[in-house]
């Protein structure tokens, strides 16, 4: 049974002053002046000028009087019983004040457990046994931050080794049992499918060709510069709780520590200021937070507790580890009919994955990805192993990555299996712009799209044949060069409540603005910026609906005390779900300025039109009221028997998804002496629909596709046979840095999404989730003459070595 | 415990005099006893750069330098590179080509940028991308951080032209 049940039976209704323009065009709109700056402007972001004078604010800059500091004992083995936990030493330090352990929180009402997002439990601080290596197993409270790290040391914790359950193949034997605290004794969590079974199994049986292939995509972490980190300052007097915290959903968050610490929710003010980076690492709820709140609550002071590189690397929710068995079917004439896939996913000691709760895979059933197909059926389980927990996403919606990653290397294999063009074959199979909205073998519902075009485009940047050409000289010389594409299919913007919640709260999202009475404003979202310009953008979306200046518009986000309520940022749902709040309740504010506009002209609404910041009498534009007019008199000469003011609030529920998409073309040189794989060019063309701020959306796919390319070639969270995490540093989990990365060409089409009322679809991940099967494509379409099918990713000059010198081709 | 010692740092060209641990690092005195927070700490090992200070003019890593090291010499900061409201073209140049997107690279990035332009002028693309490799950035990609330097290295050097003719 599709896991969408019954929300796509029909297309959605667009929302009210939707884009009805679904074309596809080169041409960025703008319909304000550049003294508005409203959408499609190259705005400098308003947020810079103190991130480059270092006035930021983030967590570790916040400093409370008498702020005590956390550090957190960590657990030496992946599996080990724990038999005692000795403090005394750490506890005779001077100027240490306690030392919490498991037992601590259970007695104060078990907090030693805590929910995960997915509604599994997860250890605060363990008793009985240690699940994952560097897991947390008591914290230290101190004076001082180098006296809580020297005390962490002085803390003996006595363990009795248990086998390590790194395999997670092995692992579904239940020899070990991770989680012993279950009631069903097996390391098998869940089993989800979508798409039809049934129909899949008759298309292979009817298929001309069949490829098959096997991958891993391993465990990566986000790794933000910045750590994550907490300043918890509890008010015993009045009873409230303030938490400083490196979150990217305070509102969220805010509702969980409710619910799992008693405290009464209108006493929790979650802060989430300036954040150094997410990409879905700050999402979850880590232990280290859930003991600092405690830790501030029984000492009735402020505390921090900062992660360094070490703790996040190795303990922090990692992305990906999922193993892939697809299968792909075609006609006698090359066309796709069909993809059958089962997949392992290693959830490490729990099931924290940030998705939906009805998603436990994400959206991992988008993998039929650009291609029109009769059939298709996906299986994943999820498994328990002696890894720390987790499953976010590592800058992408919900596992999406993982399906286009696989679909593209997929698609690739039976190209070249067929002997056909890569480019070519994928034209063959797109789903052509005359079939959106398309409703796809696995239940989605594409909003819009017009593949062809983007990957034209990409080709023509490129040069695409004459690369082919190029190539071919190089491989009569010995010379391995290979191109490799990528069109991928995003899924973003989560979502609408039919589907999607996270521990049932609905995935909308908030706005509410308030015009001043001089024409400025504020406006306050739901959601929270990282770094993805949200002081910007949602200020040129207001701009753009009130033509009020983007300059003229304060943006507020991250503060539950004055912040509406939404689900926070992360899986680009900023601009599908508060960025169309935005629009939303500045419609609102729009009506209401109509009627004080007519009250002022002496005529009636209906004889006035708006043009970009003023209602104007038709036929008589010099009779009109600018919003900035309106606004003062909603304050001073407001209309009898309508309310004063000017504000509105929006909770904005998606009526679908967005469906961003791309085509990536990678240029790659392989050294047959070395194995390194150099990425010589790379050209990204992306559709996120209407555009807010081009330059805002250039950085995003830069940022993006180097977070793309560092999978790709470089990171991997390697652990041993002792489930011993061996990256735990930067020297060994390789950030590309400016000399890797190369010089992306970027560039776009635009198709904007009936399903938005701007027209605009999500953009930060679509990189991210793009640029790994086109470098993995372009490796193996170097190497594919000499019997190369695949290689699993990153992509490693050792790696390539060995296949190279498998093939002959070096020593 | 460590021992104490007092020292006497230029910072940002203002004498200041404390008395610290011996191994209190450089970070740590500039952000908790100076409340210099525009410094910040990524990693705790020299990789990340988002600690980079000059000490006498030579970009360092102050998560990996003892404030005892910088006893006697000047340590300049993000926060001495403005000259009051006017922004040092580094600054400019990061806020004109979007060299930043959370921000917390970015004050190692540019007094990393600082110390490059000040060796070399007119670095070529590749000069500037070996400049900074010691500092990592999570957000950007490095293309518009490129350019940022780029737009820096002209204006000094047409600054520079000027104060010469």
């Amino acid at each position: 049974m599709s896991h969408l049940e019954s929300s796509v039976q029909s297309l959605h209704p667009a929302p009210e002053g939707a884009s009805k323009q679904m074309e596809t065009t080169d041409q960025i709109r703008i319909t304000t002046p550049e003294k508005v700056c409203g959408m499609g402007h190259r705005m400098k972001r308003k947020e810079d000028p103190r991130f480059i004078r270092g006035q930021g604010h983030y967590v570790d800059d916040v400093k409370l009087p008498g702020m005590l500091y956390m550090d957190i004992v960590r657990s030496p083995y992946a599996h080990a019983k724990i038999l005692n936990i000795d403090a005394s030493e750490a506890l005779a330090t001077p100027g240490v004040l306690a030392v919490i352990t498991g037992k601590d929180l259970k007695d104060a009402g078990n907090l030693h457990w805590m929910p995960t997002l997915m509604s599994d439990t997860q250890m605060v601080l363990p008793i009985d046994k240690v699940v994952y290596f560097a897991q947390e197993v008591c914290a230290v409270v101190a004076t001082e931050r180098y006296i809580a790290a020297d005390a962490i040391e002085k803390v003996n914790v006595e363990y009795e080794p248990l086998p390590a359950v790194v395999d997670p193949f092995e692992a579904l034997k239940d020899e070990v049992i991770v989680r012993d605290d279950k009631e069903k004794k097996t390391n098998h969590v869940w089993h989800w499918e979508a798409g039809d079974k049934e129909a899949t199994d008759k298309v292979f049986g009817e298929a001309a060709t069949v490829v098959k292939q096997s991958m891993h995509l391993p465990r990566i972490h986000v790794a933000s510069i910045e750590t994550c980190g907490m300043v918890a300052n509890y008010d015993p007097t009045m009873g409230k709780m303030q938490l400083y915290m490196t979150t990217q959903a305070p509102h969220a968050i805010r509702t969980v520590f409710a619910l799992v610490s008693g405290l009464p929710e209108h006493k929790i003010q979650v802060i989430s200021p300036d954040i150094g980076g997410g990409f879905g690492g700050k999402v979850p709820v880590y232990p280290g937070y859930v003991v600092c709140a405690v830790a501030s609550l029984v000492t009735g002071k402020p505390v921090k507790w900062i992660e360094d590189r070490s703790e996040n690397l190795q303990a922090d929710s990692f992305a990906r580890d999922y193993h892939i068995t697809a299968e792909m079917a075609a006609d006698a004439k090359g066309k796709i009919t069909g993809l059958r896939v089962k997949t392992l996913a290693d959830n490490g000691a729990a099931d924290a994955a940030a998705n939906p709760s009805k998603f436990p895979a994400g959206m991992y059933s988008i993998c039929t990805g650009s291609y029109d197909m009769k059939a298709a059926h996906v299986e994943v389980d999820g498994v328990y192993t002696t890894k720390p927990p987790g499953g976010v996403a590592y800058r992408c919606s919900f596992r999406v990555t993982e399906a286009v990653h696989m679909v593209e290397r997929m698609t690739d294999i039976l190209a070249h299996e067929l002997g056909e063009d890569p480019a070519d074959f994928r034209v063959k199979n797109f789903i052509k712009p005359e079939q959106f909205p398309y409703k796809s073998p696995t239940g989605w519902e594409y909003d819009s799209g017009n593949y062809d075009a983007a990957l034209a485009k990409a080709m023509d940047i490129i040069g695409y044949r004459e690369l082919r050409k190029e190539q071919a000289e190089k491989r009569a010389r010995g010379e391995l060069m290979g191109i490799g594409i990528c069109s991928f299919t995003e899924v973003v913007g989560a979502g609408p409540s039919r589907d999607f919640d996270i521990l049932g709260i609905k995935m909308f999202d908030s706005a509410e603005i308030r015009i001043h009475p001089t024409g400025k404003a504020i406006a306050r979202f739901g959601t929270k910026s990282q770094g993805q310009g949200h002081e910007t953008t949602y200020a040129q979306i207001i701009a753009e609906e009130l033509g009020i200046p983007a300059a003229d518009v304060e943006i507020e986000e991250g503060d539950t005390d004055t912040a509406p309520y939404g689900l926070g940022t992360y899986a680009s749902r900023s601009t599908p779900t508060a960025g169309a709040a935005g629009a939303m309740a500045a419609r609102k504010i729009k009506a209401k300025a109509r009627k004080i506009a007519a009250h002022l002209l002496e005529v009636g609404e209906d004889d006035l039109e708006w043009s970009v910041d003023r209602w104007q009498v038709k036929g008589s534009p010099d009779q009109h009221k600018t919003i900035q007019d309106i606004a003062f008199a909603a304050y001073t000469n407001h209309p009898q028997g309508m309310e004063a003011g000017l504000e509105a609030t929006d909770y904005y529920d998606p009526p679908n998804l967005t469906f961003p998409f791309g085509s990536y073309i990678a240029v790659v040189d392989v050294d047959s002496g070395t194995g390194e794989v150099k990425v010589r060019r790379f050209v990204a063309v992306d559709d996120c629909g209407n555009i807010i701020n081009p330059l805002v959306v250039e950085g995003q796919i830069h940022g993006g596709l180097t977070q793309g390319l560092a999978p790709a070639l470089f990171e991997e969270i390697v652990y041993d046979e002792n489930g011993q995490n061996l990256t735990g540093t930067f020297a060994d989990y390789l950030v590309p840095t400016a000399v890797e990365s190369p010089k992306w060409e970027t560039a776009h089409t635009i198709t904007p999404s009936p399903h938005h009322p701007l027209g605009a679809k999500g953009v930060g991940e679509s990189p991210t989730v793009g640029a790994p099967p086109a470098i993995a494509n372009a490796v193996v379409d170097a190497l594919w003459h000499l019997g190369v099918r695949h290689v699993d990713i990153p992509i490693t000059p050792q790696k390539i070595w060995k296949l190279l010198r498998d093939a002959g081709v070096s020593d | 415990m460590s021992s104490r010692h007092g020292i006497t740092v230029t910072v940002n060209g203002a004498q200041v005099t404390r008395e610290v641990d011996a191994r209190t690092l450089l970070v740590h005195f500039l952000r908790e006893d100076l409340s210099l927070t525009g410094t910040h700490i990524g990693c705790d090992t020299t990789s990340c750069g988002a600690c980079t200070v000059h000490l006498d003019g030579v970009a360092v890593k102050s998560c990996t330098v003892f404030a005892v090291q910088a006893d006697g010499a000047n340590v300049d900061t993000v926060e001495g590179l403005a000259d009051g409201a006017t922004l040092h073209p580094l600054q400019e140049g990061f806020w004109e080509k979007h060299g930043l997107q959370c921000g917390y690279c970015t004050p190692g990035m540019l007094m990393a940028a600082k110390e490059l332009l000040a060796r070399n002028p007119d670095p070529t693309e590749e000069e500037i991308r070996f400049g900074i490799s010691g500092n990592l950035c999570r957000c950007t990609g490095y293309n518009k951080i490129v350019e940022a330097i780029q737009y820096a290295a002209q204006k000094l050097r047409e600054a520079g032209e000027e104060a010469h003719a």
